[in-house]
C-alpha cells in the first residue's frame, strides 16, 4: 500500500479532523475484530472533566456530601499541579460515553480515541465480567432514577435522614454484590414501575418474617444446635435464620432489616446496584487498562505505518505511551503499587509475541497458545478472564523476569521479613501464584457475611468474618458497625473465624462493661 | 457508529450541589479553621479564599479492611539484589514491608494526614461573618426615605411625548375613528340608496330638486368622514411614571483614630484591622460603601486612608473635636434620609480632663440620632479612664446602637468584632 498523506499535523484540532482519525480507527479496529457499543465522544473542559472525577464515573449521580469531597480534593491537587487530570474518562454504557479534553493536543485525541473508545469499549463489551454484571444500555437511565429517587426522598423526609442512611450504606457497598449468583439486569423504567409495587410487597413480606415463626429450616447438624440440657423443649431448634451465609449484606438488610421503612429500603436497593456496576470493573483492572494500553499502541503504530500520522505526532505519542506504561520499583520514591498499565500491557503483548514467535520456554510453559493465531488467543483472554484468573493463566517467565518481580512474606510472628521467591526457574510459579491472589478481591477484602438474625430472641445480627493467615480487621470496622446498627436497627455482632476457632468478637454497641474482645 | 458532542456550553459546576453538602457537613470544622486564619493572618489578606484543612480522620468513610498483622505474601517489581531465602530487617515504618502491592497502604496510615481543600473568596467570607448581622439594619429601610426611583404606574393622558405609548394611543384612535364614522357612513349609505332609486326612475318621473339636494348631501357627508382626523390630540396615551420612596442601600463609614503621641504604630495596626473587618463587612451588606477618615489628636482633621494609618503626630487628645467634624461632614455630605452611617472609633483611652463630658452631650443631643451604630475599641492593656466612663453612660442610653469593648492585643480583634455584631435573637 502506498504511503497515505497524514490526515493533519501539529497540536491543533478540530472536529473535522478529530472525525476523519476516529474514521481511519473504526476502520483499523474492524480489521482487528474490535467489537465495541457505538461512541458517544463529549469533548469538555477542565473543569467539566473535574466534575466528572468527582462523580466516581458516573454521568448523573445522586447528591452526597462525598462527592463533594471528592470533587475539592481533585479541585486542590489540580490547582497545585500535584497532579494532571486524566486524559480520558470512560462510562460503561451503551452507547459508550468517552469524555475527550479540550486542552488535549491532537495526539493525545487521537490517542484517547484509540484507547477509550475501541479499547476499554470492546473491553465493556466482551469481558464476560461486565457481559454478566452490567447492563450497559440501562445504567444511564437508572442513574438518572436513582438521582430522582434519592431527590425525592430528600424533600420528604430531610436530607439529613437521606445522608445519614446513604452513609451507612457507602460504608458497606464492597458487600452490595452477589458474587455468584448472576443478577437481574436493571431497567430505570421497570424499576420506577416496580418501585411502589415492591416497597408494598417487601414491607409484607418484612413483616411475615418478623410477625410468624418461620417454617421449620432444615435441621442443622447437632453440633451446631445448643444442647438438649440448655433447650429441653427444642426452641431453638428451628435452624438458624439465615439457613445459608449471605454474603451479599446490602441485600439482606433490604430483604430483613425490621425497622426500615419502604424508602429507605428502596435507597439501599440503589445503592446495592450501583455497587454491582461497578464490581467489575474493580476486578478487572490490570486486564481492562492493559488491554486498553494495547490497542492504543498497536493502533497508533498502524496510523503512523499507514501513512496517516506523521513523525512529530508518533515522537509525542511514543513520550506519552513510555510515561503510561512506566513501572517504578519497589524502593524508588515514585512507587506506589504495581502500576496496571504496565502490568497489563506487558502481559498482552507478551502474549502476542507467545503466539508469533514463541521460544522453548513458551513452548513449555503455554503449550497450547504458542504459536497459535494471536488476535484470536487475544481475543479469548480479553472474553474469558478477570486479573486474578488472568495472571494465573498467562503470566509468562518473560514478563515476570522483565519487571524483575519478587515476592516477600510478612509475618508479624517473624522478626523479619522473608524474600519468598524471585525471577528465576524456583520462583515463577509461586510468584505468578501470589500476584494472582493479590488481584483476588476475596483477598483484598476481608471475607464477611451474615451468619445469623436471631429473629426469635434479641433480634440481633451475627456477622462471620472468617479470617485468612490470620489477618485481622482494621480499625475502621467500628465505625462500620456503628452503619450497620443504624440499618439493622438492633445490636450487631461480628465474630472473626479462623480454622473453625472464633478468634475475635466484636459487638455494637459495644456492651456497658466495656469492650468485648476475646 | 460514532459521534462527538461539544459538551463545552454545558453548565460548569455539575458538582455544585455536593460541594455544598460537604461544607455544610462539616462546617464545625471549617469555622474553626476559617478563625484560627482569621486571626493569624493579615487583615488585608481578607481578599482572598483560605486553605482548609480537615483531619483526614474525621472524614474518611469506613469500610471493613484488612488491618495490619498475620501473614502477607506482598509481590513488588523492580528486584535488584535480593535472592530466594534472603532475611530482611523489618523497616521501622510498622509492618509495611518492602511497599505494599496494593492500594490499601494508604487507608492504614496514622490517622495523621490532612484532608486539604481551598475555600473561595465567598465561601470564606461567609464563614467569617456567619452568625453576624447588622445592628438595626432593618429600620433603616423601612424608614420613608427622600431618595426615589421612578416605577412604571399604568397609564394616563397626559404626559411628555417621550413617554408616549403607541400601541394605547393607535387603539384609542382607531375606536374613536370607528366610533365617530359609524353615524355619517350610515347617513351617506341611506343618502347613496336614495339617490340611486331616484336615477333609476324614468327620466320623466325625477325629480331634479331632490337629486341635487341628496348629491350636496353626500358631498357634505363625504367631507365630514374625511375630516375625522387619523390621530387626534385626546387619543394619545402616556406611560405614567410615579416616584416610589427607596430604602437606601448605602452606607458611609467614619473611622475615628485618635492619632496622639500615646497611640504606637502598634495601636493603629490594631484599629486598622478592626476598620478593615468592620469595612468588608460593610461592603457584604450595602451596595455601596463609602469610608471617610477622621484622624484626630487636639484637633481632628479628614485625611486619606494612607495619611490616616500611617502618618505621624503628637500631642495631646481631644476627642470631641473628631465628634464634631464627623457631625459636620454629616451635615455637610451624608444626610441620613439617605445614607446609613457608621461610625467606628479606636482610641488608646486618653482624652483630655473636661472633654469626655463634651463627648457625652455631644453624642447625646445631636449624633446618635443620625447614626446606624456606632462602635467604639479601646486598645489599652490599661485601665479605663473618663472617656470609657463617659462612653458607658451613652451605651445605657441606646443600648441597641453603641457598642464598646476593649482590644489587648491583635488576636482579640476578630472575638471582639463578633462580639459587636453578634446576631441578636430578637432586635
Amino acid at each position: 500500500m502506498t504511503p497515505r498523506k497524514p490526515i493533519a499535523t501539529g497540536s491543533d484540532w478540530n472536529f473535522e479532523t478529530l472525525e476523519r482519525y476516529e474514521q481511519a480507527i473504526a476502520e483499523l479496529a474492524r480489521e482487528y475484530r474490535l467489537d465495541t457499543y457505538p461512541n458517544q465522544i463529549e469533548i469538555i473542559t477542565s473543569e467539566q472533566m473535574m466534575d466528572a472525577y468527582a462523580s466516581v464515573g458516573m454521568p448523573v449521580g445522586y447528591h452526597h456530601w462525598s462527592f463533594g469531597k471528592q470533587f475539592l480534593s481533585v479541585e486542590q491537587a489540580y490547582r497545585r499541579g500535584q497532579m494532571g487530570l486524566a486524559y480520558e474518562l470512560v462510562i460503561n454504557s451503551d452507547p459508550c460515553i468517552a469524555y475527550l479534553m479540550e486542552e488535549n493536543s491532537l495526539m493525545m485525541q487521537v490517542l484517547v480515541i484509540a484507547h477509550a473508545c475501541y479499547g476499554h469499549n470492546s473491553f465493556f463489551k466482551g469481558n464476560y465480567l461486565f457481559q454478566t454484571w452490567t447492563d450497559a444500555s440501562a445504567i444511564v437511565d437508572y442513574l438518572v432514577f436513582a438521582r430522582k429517587y434519592v431527590a425525592q426522598c430528600e424533600e420528604r423526609h430531610g436530607v439529613e435522614a437521606v445522608e445519614q442512611l446513604l452513609d451507612a450504606c457507602h460504608a458497606l457497598q464492597n458487600y452490595g454484590v452477589d458474587r455468584y449468583k448472576r443478577p437481574s439486569p436493571i431497567s430505570a423504567e421497570a424499576e420506577a414501575r416496580r418501585q411502589e409495587e415492591r416497597e408494598a410487597y417487601l414491607q409484607t413480606q418484612v413483616n411475615t418474617l418478623w410477625s410468624t415463626i418461620p417454617e421449620r429450616a432444615a435441621p442443622l447438624a447437632d453440633h451446631l444446635l445448643p444442647d438438649s440440657e440448655n433447650d429441653p423443649l427444642g426452641l431453638h431448634r428451628h435452624g438458624r435464620y439465615p439457613s445459608e451465609p449471605q454474603e451479599n449484606l446490602l441485600y439482606f438488610l433490604e430483604k430483613n432489616a425490621p425497622l426500615l421503612e419502604p424508602w429507605q429500603r428502596e435507597i439501599v436497593r440503589i445503592v446495592r446496584k450501583l455497587a454491582q456496576y461497578f464490581y467489575p470493573q474493580r476486578q478487572t483492572q490490570v486486564m481492562n487498562e492493559g488491554w486498553a494500553t494495547f490497542w492504543h499502541y498497536t493502533l497508533m503504530n498502524r496510523l503512523y505505518d499507514d501513512g496517516l500520522i506523521d513523525e512529530g505526532i508518533m515522537l509525542e505519542f511514543l513520550q506519552s505511551h513510555t510515561s503510561v506504561v512506566s513501572q517504578p520499583d519497589y524502593d524508588s520514591p515514585y512507587f506506589g503499587g504495581i502500576n496496571p498499565y504496565a502490568l497489563g500491557f506487558a502481559m498482552f503483548s507478551d502474549i502476542q509475541r507467545i503466539c508469533q514467535a514463541p521460544t522453548d520456554e513458551d513452548r513449555e510453559w503455554f503449550p497450547e497458545i504458542a504459536g497459535s493465531d494471536w488476535l484470536d488467543t487475544l481475543h479469548f483472554a480479553m472474553h474469558n478472564f478477570k486479573d486474578e484468573s488472568f495472571i494465573q493463566q498467562f503470566l509468562s517467565p518473560k514478563v515476570i523476569r522483565d519487571l524483575k518481580l519478587f515476592s516477600l512474606v510478612d509475618d508479624d510472628r517473624d522478626d523479619s521479613l522473608q524474600i519468598e521467591a524471585i525471577h528465576d526457574d524456583r520462583g515463577y510459579r509461586r510468584i505468578r501464584e501470589a500476584l494472582s491472589v493479590q488481584y483476588a478481591l476475596s483477598a483484598r477484602e476481608p471475607n464477611i457475611q451474615v451468619w445469623e438474625a436471631d429473629i426469635r430472641g434479641d433480634r440481633s445480627l451475627t456477622l462471620r468474618h472468617v479470617q485468612d493467615r490470620r489477618r485481622p480487621l482494621g480499625q475502621s470496622l467500628f465505625p462500620v458497625l456503628r452503619h450497620l446498627h443504624q440499618l439493622w436497627g438492633f445490636p450487631v455482632k461480628l465474630e472473626s473465624i479462623e480454622n473453625g476457632d472464633t478468634v475475635r468478637r466484636y459487638q455494637w454497641p459495644i456492651p456497658e462493661t466495656g469492650r468485648e474482645s476475646a | 457508529m460514532s459521534y462527538f458532542i461539544d459538551r463545552r456550553p454545558n453548565a460548569r459546576n455539575k458538582s455544585a450541589v455536593n460541594r455544598q453538602r460537604f461544607l455544610k457537613r462539616y462546617r464545625a470544622h471549617i469555622k474553626r479553621a476559617v478563625e484560627e486564619s482569621v486571626n493569624r493572618r493579615s487583615i488585608t489578606d481578607m481578599e482572598r479564599g483560605e486553605k482548609v484543612s480537615i483531619p483526614s480522620r474525621d472524614i474518611s468513610e469506613p469500610s471493613f479492611q484488612h488491618g495490619p498483622g498475620g501473614r502477607r505474601t506482598i509481590v513488588s517489581p523492580g528486584n535488584k539484589q535480593f535472592a530466594e531465602g534472603d532475611r530482611l530487617r523489618r523497616p521501622s515504618g510498622g509492618a509495611g514491608g518492602g511497599g505494599s502491592g496494593e492500594g490499601q497502604a494508604s487507608n492504614q496510615g496514622e490517622g495523621v494526614d490532612e484532608f486539604v481543600f481551598t475555600l473561595s473568596r465567598e465561601e470564606f467570607l461567609d464563614f467569617v461573618f456567619d452568625g453576624l448581622a447588622l445592628p438595626h439594619l432593618e429600620r433603616k429601610q423601612l424608614r420613608v426615605l427622600e431618595e426615589t426611583r421612578p416605577v412604571r404606574a399604568g397609564i394616563s393622558k397626559e404626559g411628555v411625548p417621550a413617554r408616549i405609548n403607541i400601541v394605547r394611543s393607535m387603539r384609542e384612535a382607531q375606536a374613536r375613528r370607528i366610533g365617530m364614522r359609524a353615524p355619517l357612513k350610515r347617513a351617506l349609505r341611506e343618502a347613496q340608496e336614495a339617490l340611486a332609486a331616484e336615477e333609476r326612475q324614468d327620466p320623466v318621473l325625477r325629480n331634479p330638486a331632490r337629486i341635487d339636494e341628496l348629491k350636496s348631501e353626500i358631498e357634505r357627508l363625504e367631507k365630514r368622514i374625511a375630516a375625522i382626523p387619523f390621530l387626534d390630540t385626546y387619543d394619545l396615551r402616556y406611560n405614567h411614571l410615579t416616584h416610589q420612596p427607596m430604602p437606601s442601600n448605602q452606607a458611609v463609614m467614619f473611622c475615628v483614630m485618635d492619632v496622639s503621641g500615646s497611640m504606637t504604630q502598634a495601636h493603629k495596626d490594631i484599629g486598622k484591622r478592626f476598620f478593615l473587618l468592620l469595612y468588608l463587612f460593610l461592603e457584604r451588606n450595602y451596595e455601596k460603601v463609602e469610608l471617610v477618615f477622621v484622624r484626630h489628636h487636639t484637633v481632628a482633621k479628614e485625611v486619606d486612608e494612607e495619611e490616616f494609618f500611617y502618618s505621624r503626630e503628637t500631642g495631646g487628645t481631644i476627642v470631641s473635636s473628631a465628634l464634631t467634624l464627623v457631625d459636620r461632614i454629616i451635615e455637610a455630605r451624608y444626610s441620613p434620609e439617605q445614607w446609613n452611617l457608621y461610625v467606628a472609633q479606636a482610641s488608646d483611652g486618653d482624652n483630655w480632663d473636661d472633654d469626655s463630658a463634651t463627648c457625652l452631650k455631644l453624642l447625646d443631643e445631636s449624633l446618635m440620632a443620625k447614626l446606624q451604630y456606632f462602635t467604639y475599641v479601646e486598645i489599652t492593656p490599661h485601665a479605663h479612664q473618663a472617656l470609657w466612663d463617659a462612653y458607658a453612660t451613652i451605651k445605657t442610653a441606646y443600648p441597641e446602637r453603641f457598642a464598646m469593648e476593649q482590644i489587648v492585643q491583635a488576636e482579640d480583634i476578630y472575638p471582639v468584632f463578633r462580639e459587636l455584631f453578634r446576631q441578636r435573637a430578637e432586635s
